[in-house]
């Protein structure tokens, strides 16, 4: 470093910035590895039976797993079709 | 008994095939039978860093696809006659690799009697860099001080924890060492780049090697010559002192901590 670097304004140190998102977000991924991997399998079983009775989109079953302070939340959603009218 | 060692990182360019190319040739210098394949199919490039590009004529798809024999495949290092060069294929897609032909290829190094087999694994997650990590006892998680690269680490390192056949039986886990490279103590001590500590305490290992950011890197590669090789670089140092931890052997770090500078660098630079 020569007296020309000593002049120019120095960044802003931002690897304290760099770690803490790291640490949060490194922390939150390894809580769900592992875990979701038969998601989307269940999914598919699920949308299958379903299909049995109503005739629903690919789209329709939405599946996903929360952790909420100790417990496990599996949500499921399926958006039935339109009841259409009778045609003419 | 061989010992696979996977180097990967999950990102890309930082630092994969330097690694590969000084770790096999550090562990050939230390008299070790040592063969480097490059699981990088269509991207080949391990053979440039090797400095052995004009001399493929067969690569790893044409063993595993049985249209040469392994001895043919093989291409002898000028510098180590221990030292052996499976370069990847230039032309197959990804799909050319199998599961079943990299473990043939694996079981025919070991009657060969290598002591180690380095897998110089592609970036992402996909098969090649699955099929690299799959049968390995080791690990080389090589990390830039980076939050993308720190974190796609971290990936690669549940990723080893599951997806090995090491996991899968339940044998004793691969073995993990985190190399840190590009490390540029002056930026850490201004407080730019994640220190050495960081990195170990977000990742929840310690390090097996830092490896300074030096211009000696690019040098190395443009002549085709192993960084671990010039024994005029901080970073050819670092190696070789990495190598030496992975055979065993304790060595302290070196190049993590700003170098002091003379009275008359400090006032004209350089």
């Amino acid at each position: 470093m020569g007296i020309l670097d000593f002049l120019r304004r120095k960044p802003e140190p931002s690897a304290g910035v760099a770690r803490e998102r790291l640490r949060i977000i490194v922390a939150q991924e390894r809580s769900t590895r592992g875990g979701p991997d038969y998601l989307p399998l269940l999914r598919n079983e699920l949308l299958e039976v379903i299909r049995k009775y109503v005739n629903v989109d690919v789209e329709a079953v939405n599946i996903s797993l929360d952790r909420d302070s100790g417990h496990e939340v599996l949500e499921l959603s399926v958006a039935l079709p339109d009841i259409k009218p009778a045609a003419p | 008994m061989t010992e696979i060692i996977v180097v990967t990182s999950g990102k890309g360019g930082v630092g994969k095939t330097t690694t590969s190319a000084s770790l096999a040739t550090g562990l050939a210098m230390s008299g070790k039978k040592v063969a480097v394949i490059d699981f990088d199919v269509g991207l080949r490039n391990l053979d440039l860093i090797m400095g052995c590009e004009r001399r493929v004529v067969y690569d790893f798809v044409n063993v595993v696809h049985s249209e040469a024999t392994l001895k043919q495949a093989l291409i002898k290092d000028k510098r180590h006659e221990n030292l052996h060069v499976l370069a990847a294929s230039q032309t197959r897609d990804k799909d050319a690799l199998t599961l079943e032909g990299v473990e043939k290829v694996l079981d025919e190094l070991t009657k060969e009697g290598f002591d180690f087999v380095v897998c110089d694994s592609p970036a992402g997650i996909e098969k090649g860099a699955h099929l690299a990590m799959y049968f390995a006892d080791h690990a080389v998680v090589v990390v830039n001080p980076e939050v993308s690269s720190v974190r796609d680490s971290d990936r690669i390192l549940g990723l080893l924890a599951s997806k090995t056949r090491h996991a899968e039986r339940g044998d004793t886990p691969v073995k993990q060492h985190l190399l840190l490279t590009r490390y540029n103590p002056v930026r850490v001590e201004a407080g730019e780049m994640l220190s050495v500590k960081d990195v170990e305490d977000i990742l929840g290992i310690p390090v097996v090697g830092v490896i300074p950011e030096s211009e000696n890197v690019l040098a190395a590669s443009n002549a085709g010559v192993p960084v671990i090789l010039d024994d005029n670089s901080n970073a050819g140092h670092a190696y070789k002192d990495t190598v030496a931890r992975i055979l065993g052997e304790e060595r302290p770090l070196r190049f993590t901590e700003v170098q002091k500078k003379g009275f008359l660098k400090r006032v004209f630079g350089g």
